[in-house]
């Protein structure tokens, strides 16, 4: 399974890079189908948090999906099918984490599907993709 | 500019009327490509001639450009507005989340007109903008409380701006600051006062929009060459030391202005160097938001409390090169602790630092030769390195128990009127000095500059890259003068922060436009940046700007700098020749062949 992992948020200066980088995936600027977020952890003087989905293996998002859009992966972490997605956002509201991203433009949920483009934006290594073998999936 | 960009849309609040409505005028944007371009013709419109700058008719603009949310560093908002401390034009440049949160808030421009009756903020998420009640958060003394409420009380961390003031701007002490996500400000020129004179608090900007771009594989292939460029030498010297590295230079050279710059070198300087401050007090690097350069420094300051015992606070206090120079040197302060203890205070209540530093020295000094005394001071004994007398100083300022400290509030220009020591006042169009005596370049800019800054044309590495091997006649000066303020224009319209002044070269900045939609050659680029400076200065004149009655502060003149000591007539022709030669209507460029 591949996910992105913070490696150290104390070395994260909140430049947030890899925000724009993943909204720039898709070919255009701003932040609307960013799928990773950075925010300070209470004042900017505490230093910053990284919020991306942790591919988990009973996904909360998933669970409270009416329409089966979200779909747990046997690998972790979630596929999402957009043409069964009604935009209700109980996912958005069920991740504790608050990885689940919201793009109000299209009104639809945006989730990490651990691309590993942002990382190499990090000016700071503060991210990185994963790489977890199969048989120690329940470990994480 | 492309059809589909929301930068063309204009915030409009009118705080008397409480009427909030939107705008589209991409005119103003082509024409100006935005940020100080747009800033200034905004104030051209808004602005009525001899307008109180602390009264209703006085607008607050705020400005950013087309490449910010698409590329790094572009990460500035201008803000526009009548000074109140020099009575003319106000122009001051921010970042933190400022400019990204605004352009992804979906808005190119914030104009602000009226006075509030009651206290009030102003909150704008993704395009939807109320005027709330602020009533519980003023009288508040720290901008640093009034941010932490906002905080908690407002949605979208991490995607939003808080610009606030502290006490100083509601007292409306005409050198007020405006800080936001913490660190970063409107520092100069006294935009807090604005805002107090307007009974506004706060602004917050919150927004995720896209921004859309000419050519998607285009638009990668030009990010990833200015981001790449962003993290090489050209901004190596603001990822490590910070600016602060400027302290050993400097005052090596003999350009670090001290005790009011009586010395241009500081004894202590090594004991308040960046590489000090790196080695003790380094807490945390920060950045602006989409600029991976991460200048911000951060020193952790550890103070216990003298009644309790194992009782400590540690405060994280920003320091750069600015800072240390007007409430360092300028103080001759030589203890780092104190240095930041005096800043920490300043920081609070939301006062320019710089202009703070420089009063203080022109009283100490004025206080020293005996022109005021402790009736004045009100019994603050004002001392060199006393970091615990400027604290009570720059309390009282706050406070203003008496006429003497009303005069402080008002900048060294109006005190030194009313107490004399005017040749000891160090300020230039009325804003105090910034910390670069480098030769006659440096004053020359000071004066000339349209918001009489240093960063405005940057004298100081005229002297340092020129000056101090050959002369140069005052025509070529000015002329070396006005091309790096002109050129600067496009950077402040872009809303490039200046730190970057190295990656975007008119090359990068065309081929970056092109892809908002900007098509243009160089030569209508520059002739923006002529047309963006006459326009500033058009507005200057009118307000009454009288460059030919600019005082020239003796003391600049006494004190030697690497260039050796300064000559007035050389000085006076250069403003002449500048004033004249910024003057003249630039003509309009060949536009690209199509």
């Amino acid at each position: 399974m591949k996910r992105l992992a913070v490696l150290d948020n104390e070395k994260c200066i909140g430049c947030q890079s890899c925000m724009f980088a993943c909204a720039r995936r898709t070919g255009q600027g701003g932040l609307a189908e960013s799928r990773i977020g950075i925010r300070s952890e209470g004042g900017i003087e505490h230093g910053f948090v990284v919020i991306v989905c942790r591919a988990c293996e009973q996904p909360q998002c998933s669970k409270v999906c009416p329409t089966d859009a979200l779909v747990p992966k046997k690998t972790g972490g979630v596929a999402y099918n957009p043409d069964k997605c009604i935009g209700c956002q109980l996912c958005v509201k069920a991740c504790p984490i608050g990885a689940v991203f919201w793009d109000a433009e299209i009104k639809k949920p945006m989730i990490c599907i651990a691309c590993g483009y942002c990382v190499k934006y990090c000016p700071c290594s503060v991210i990185a993709i994963e790489n977890i073998p199969e048989e120690e999936l329940s470990e994480v | 500019m492309l059809e589909n960009d929301t930068l063309s849309r204009i915030l409009y609040v009118d705080l008397t009327k409480r009427r909030i409505w939107n705008e589209d005028r991409p005119e103003i944007f082509e024409d100006t490509i935005g940020g100080a371009g747009a800033g200034i013709k905004l104030l051209q419109e808004e602005c009525p001639e001899g307008a109180d700058p602390l009264g209703p008719e006085n607008p607050i603009i705020l400005t950013v450009g087309p490449l910010t949310g698409l590329f790094p560093m572009a990460s500035k908002t201008v803000a526009m507005f009548k000074s109140p401390h020099t009575g003319n034009l106000g122009e001051s440049h921010s970042g933190g989340r400022s400019a990204t949160s605004i352009r992804l808030s979906g808005y190119g421009a914030v104009v602000i007109r009226g006075v509030s009756e009651s206290p009030v903020f102003i909150s704008v998420h993704n395009n939807q903008a109320y005027i709330r009640d602020a009533s519980a958060l003023w009288g508040m003394h720290s901008s640093y409380t009034v941010g932490r409420i906002i905080r908690d009380y407002e949605p979208d961390a991490g995607i939003r701006t808080i610009i606030r003031i502290g006490i100083a701007g509601e007292r409306m002490i005409s050198y007020a600051s405006v800080s936001m996500e913490t660190y970063r400000h409107f520092g100069r020129l006294g935009l807090g006062a604005v805002f107090g004179s307007k009974k506004l608090k706060a602004l917050v900007f919150a927004g995720k929009h896209s921004v859309p771009v000419s050519n998607r594989k285009q638009y990668l292939k030009v990010y990833d060459s200015i981001y790449q460029a962003t993290l090489d030498k050209a901004t190596k010297k603001y990822r490590e030391l910070g600016t602060s590295e400027n302290v050993l230079p400097l005052n090596e050279l003999g350009s670090l202005p001290t005790r009011n710059l009586k010395q241009s070198r500081f004894e202590s300087a090594h004991r308040i160097s960046g590489e000090k401050f790196a080695e003790d007090y380094l807490g945390r690097r920060v950045a602006c938001a989409h600029c991976p350069v991460g200048c911000i420094h951060l020193a952790a300051l550890r103070q216990p409390y003298k009644d309790e015992p194992y009782f400590y606070k540690t405060s994280m206090i920003p320091y750069d090169y600015e800072p240390i120079y007007a409430l360092g040197s300028m103080l001759g302060m030589p203890d780092i602790p104190d240095l930041l203890k005096l800043l920490e205070i300043v920081e609070t209540y939301g006062l320019d630092c710089m202009s703070t530093g420089v009063i203080l020295a022109w009283a100490t000094e004025a206080y020293e030769k005996g022109l005021i005394s402790e009736r004045e001071t009100d019994g603050v004994k004002l001392s060199w390195g006393d970091y615990r007398c400027y604290i009570r100083a720059v309390e009282n300022i706050i406070d203003q128990p008496n006429d003497f400290y009303k005069a402080l509030a008002k900048g060294v220009e109006y005190a030194s009127d009313i107490y004399g020591g005017k040749e000891f006042a160090l300020s230039y169009g009325g804003n105090e000095m910034p910390g670069y005596h480098t030769g006659p370049a440096a004053h020359i800019g000071f004066f000339t500059g349209a918001r009489h800054s240093h960063l405005d044309n940057a004298g100081y590495s005229v002297d340092q890259k020129t000056l101090i091997k050959e002369k140069v006649s005052p025509q070529e000066l000015a002329r070396l003068l006005i091309k790096e303020e002109q050129w600067r224009q496009i950077l402040s319209s872009l809303v490039v922060c200046y730190f970057a002044r190295g990656i975007y070269t008119p090359e990068i900045v065309l081929d970056a436009l092109r892809l908002s939609g900007f098509e243009m050659s160089q030569d209508e680029l520059n002739q923006i940046g002529a047309k963006t400076l006459f326009e500033k200065n058009k507005f200057k004149f009118r307000e009454g700007f009288k460059p030919e009655q600019m005082r020239i502060p003796r003391r600049i003149l006494e004190t030697v700098s690497p260039v050796g000591y300064l000559d007035e007539e050389y000085i006076k022709e250069t403003i002449k020749y500048y004033m004249e030669a910024v003057m003249l209507e630039p003509e309009p460029a060949i536009p690209n062949p199509v």
